[in-house]
Parts: C-alpha cells; structure tokens; sequence
C-alpha cells in the first residue's frame, strides 16, 4: 500500500483526468453519435428491406398462385371451345349431308318423275302410232273386207274384244 | 515483430549496463536489472528511446525532453533536459530542483538532498503537473482515437451509411460493446447514455495496454494515477446516475419485510457494507488493471533481463522463445483488461440504472 501511494503521481492522474474527459466529451460528439446513429440506421435500414422483402416474396407467391388460377380457367375455356367447335363442326357436316341427301333423293324423285312422264308420253305416243297404225290397217283391211256385211260386223265384234283385252 | 523491436532496443539498453558491470559481481548485475526493470515501470519526465554508451564511456540517451510544470510559489516550467537524466540539477528562475528516484525536490544550487535512515529523501517536494513520459502518451492515445473514430463516424457520411477506411476495422468491437456489453448489462431503455463511456473507455485502455507493449512502450495503464482516474470516473457516473431503487437498495435493503424498529440493529451492520461495497467495487477495477498490466511488464523485463544474465546458446534462446510466448499473451491481456474494465462498468451502471423492484424478491441481500 506504501509503495502504491508512493506511485501515485498528482501530476499524471490530473493529465489523465483532464485529458480522458476532454477525450470523452468530444469523441460522444464527434464519433460515437455518428457512428451509433449510422449503425443504428443501417440495421433498420436492412430491417426494413428484409420485411420488404418477405412482402416482395408473399406478394410474388400470391401472383404466381392467380397466375395458375388464371391459366387454368384459360385453359378449361379453351377446352370448352374446343369441344364446342367440335359438336358445331359434327353437326354442320351431319346437316350438310342431310341436306345432300334431301337433295339428291329430289333430284332422283324428280328424275324419277320425268322419266315416268317420258314413258307414259313415249306410250301414248306409240300407242297412238299403233292406234293410227291399226285404223290404217284397218281402214285397208275393213275396204277389202267389208265388202260383205257379216264380215264387217263380225269383224267389229273381233275388234272390240281384242281392244277390251288390250 | 513489435516484440523484435523491442527486444533490440532493449537489447542496447542492457548491453550498456553489461559493459558498466563486467567487473562487479552477479549480485550487483542482478540488481542492476532488477532496478532498471523497476525503472521501466514508473513514469519518465522525458521520452527515452534508448540509451547507448559513447565510446569515450558517456552514457547517451536517445529520445527527447517533456516539459516540467511545478507549482512552487507560481508556475515554473521548464524542459526537462535541464535535469540532464538526472545527472545535473536544473534552475529556474532562481529555483533548483534535482530528480531522486524518479522524483522532483526542491534543492539548493549544489543539488544537495538530505536521506532519513530509510534512504528516503526529506527535501521539500514541489507540487508537481509535470507533462510527463505517460502524459504525452496519454495525449497522443487521445489524438490517435479522436482521429480514428471521427474518420470512422465521417466515412458513414460519404458512403452513405457504410464505413470505409482504417477505422472499419473497430466497427465490429463498436457493435460487439453495444451487443454484448451495453444491452444485456445495462439494459434496452437505458444503455444509450452509457455508450461514450465505455466505447471510449475500452478503447482507450485497449490502446494504451497495446502501446505498453512496444519498445517505447510506457507502462502508462499500470500506472495506479492513471487507474485511479479511470475508475473514479466509473465511480462517479455510477453514484450519478443512480436511480431511486439503487439508493433505496444501499440503505433500506430489506425493504418493508421488517418493521423499522428490527431494522436498526441490522442496518448498522448492513449499511456500512453496502457503503463500503460501493467504492470496494470501482477500488477493484483500478486494482485489476494496475495489478496486471504491471505484472506483464515485469515478467517481460524479467523474461528479456534472463537473456543476458545466461550469456549461453541454450538459456538465452529459450528465454527469447518464453519471452516471446509470453508477449503473445499479454497481446491478449491488454484486450483482455479492456473487456474486463469495459464490461464491470457496464454492470455496475446497470446496477445503478436498475429500476425493477429486485430487492423485493431477495430480501436478505
């Protein structure tokens, strides 16, 4: 204990005294404010950009998640119109044929038809001719024969059975 | 390498007092040693490199003087080249003083000094504000740090919120003293006020043990003026900025656990101690630093001294190779101490700024 207060120096103690607070004083000034407030503001400063960042990170999920809604939906729709032009290509070839058949089954029936006309016309014409024919044959065979009387009737009863039977 | 250096400056140092002491005995060169590491210890009035023996058998010293501030009937100041290391006595303004052991006293022109039977000097002693050895390099700490950390704090500035520079280097100890010493010691709401201090303090002691340990090393921080200084100021911001609960735990402990007339016989036991234990605690921290600071300088000097007290290619190689392990642990002590003296300060101010009702729960102290 001697040799310590023998140590103690006045002189270096009131230097150290002066010159540490002097020290203090103006390092809490010009250092330490600054340099705490800088830090400070930085670690908020990456505080804030972290949350910002997680916000970032949910909203990109949340984004991702409509996006997926949204090419389903897209995709669904597109399914359905597919569909859709599918049935309407069905049923515009099925009605098309339809009506190819309609058509033609006319077109069969009025050929048909005209064919049926033809012939009929074609019989009465020949008919005619067979007509005008036979009453030319006639004529001669009725001059040469119906110079007797019987013949003639007999003739005419003849006829009329074989037109009846005709 | 600082240790290299010093060991070659040292090296000089001690070659001259082996050429003074080649003819006297062991004992005498032992105690040689013994004084000039004693010597090393103490504060200096003027800068000593090193010092070297001319040819002609003068003793030249290297370095350069520091004022002496006395106070003695007015201001005297002088350089302290007048004292010529003690050899001569210095005057001014028809005062003489002479230095005795590293002491200024007050003499007449003939440097006489009177010694009582314990060879201790009986002349008058000035007041004495000398700008000595540990002054100057507590002052150039000072500016050092003052230059460093504002450098720091403008970096922040310019790169908008990031340092830049040498000082980037202590911005992790700044956060680490604010993490782990500040907060969880002193507490979230309050550690703000305490953070110049114990930046500051850390620092400055930091420096000081690092700068011990070159070769112009001054043995500033085991210097008990210096200790002594550094924990009044821990003790006076710990009383000041006592809260209520910290006084009312110093001299009502037991609270309102018993009735005031079974206190009396207790409290005349128990405030004397917690009295006592507010200044036992800083009396401590300037005790630690004095005690282990000065305790490295002389294991080193005494390690160093071995050298050449074994002259021998086995013994002083093995003291180079202990001297130089043990260099190494007093890098980590003179941080160390720092922590050490930073982080008690920490948890006394914490006491003092405590407000929570503790005493309550753990009434017996």
């Amino acid at each position: 204990m001697e040799k310590l207060l023998n140590e103690f120096s006045l002189g270096l103690f009131f230097w150290q005294s002066v010159l540490f607070i002097c020290l203090l004083l103006l390092l809490r000034k010009f250092a330490w404010k600054p340099i705490l407030n800088a830090v400070n503001e930085r670690e908020e400063g990456i505080k804030d950009a972290l949350a910002s960042a997680e916000a970032a990170r949910k909203e990109m999920q949340n984004l991702n998640a409509d996006n997926e809604r949204i090419l389903k939906e897209a995709r669904a729709q597109r399914d359905s119109l597919l569909k859709e032009a599918r049935e309407m290509k069905e049923n515009i070839i099925s009605e098309a044929k339809g009506e190819a058949q309609a058509q033609a089954n006319k077109v069969v029936e009025q050929a048909q038809a005209t064919i049926q006309a033809e012939k009929q016309a074609a019989i009465t014409d020949l008919k005619n001719q067979v007509a005008e024919l036979s009453v030319g044959i006639a004529e001669k065979v009725v001059r040469g024969e119906l110079a007797d009387k019987n013949k003639q009737i007999k003739l005419v009863e003849e006829l009329l059975k074989e037109v009846t039977i005709s | 390498m600082l240790f290299v250096i010093a060991f070659s400056a040292n090296a000089q140092h001690e070659e001259a007092h082996v050429e003074e002491t080649k003819l006297s005995t062991q004992d005498t060169e032992k105690l040689e040693r013994k004084e000039y590491i004693k010597h090393h210890l103490l504060d200096s009035y003027s800068f000593n490199l090193f010092s070297y023996e001319k040819d002609n058998g003068e003793t030249a010293h290297v370095g350069f003087p520091l004022p002496i501030i006395l106070i003695d009937g007015g201001l005297q100041v002088f350089s302290s080249s007048k004292f010529h290391h003690g050899e001569t006595v210095a005057e001014n303004n028809g005062n003489f003083y002479k230095l005795d052991h590293n002491k200024i006293y007050k003499t007449d022109a003939a440097g006489t000094i009177e010694y009582d039977e314990h060879h201790h000097a009986t002349n008058e002693k000035p007041l004495d504000f000398s700008f000595t050895k540990g002054a100057f390099m507590i002052l150039l700490t000072c500016i050092l740090m003052f230059w460093l950390f504002t450098s720091l704090a403008k970096s922040y500035v310019k790169n908008g919120g990031i340092s830049k520079g040498f000082g980037r280097l202590f911005e992790p100890i700044v956060l680490y003293i604010r993490d782990d010493i500040a907060i969880p010691n002193i507490g979230e709401k309050k550690y703000k006020k305490y953070m110049p201090y114990l930046l500051t303090i850390f620092f400055f002691i930091w420096f000081l043990n690092m700068f011990g340990l070159t070769p112009f090393g001054v043995n500033v921080t085991g210097n008990i003026a210096v200790t002594v200084a550094l924990a009044l100021l821990t003790f006076l911001i710990t009383n000041f900025t006592g809260t209520k609960d910290y006084w009312k735990h110093i001299f009502d402990p037991l609270g309102d656990t018993l009735p005031w007339f079974g206190k009396i016989p207790l409290y005349i036991i128990l405030i004397p101690i917690e009295l006592l234990g507010i200044v036992i605690k800083p009396f401590s921290l300037l005790i630690r630093l004095y005690a282990n600071m000065q305790a490295g300088h002389i294991v080193l000097g005494s390690l160093i001294g071995l050298m050449f007290f074994f002259k021998s290619w086995l013994g002083s190689p093995m003291s180079f190779g202990l001297a130089f392990a043990i260099s190494l642990i007093e890098v980590l002590v003179a941080l160390l101490q720092a922590y050490i003296f930073t982080m008690l300060s920490a948890l006394y101010f914490g006491f003092a700024s405590e407000e929570h009702e503790h005493h309550e729960e753990s009434p017996a102290h």
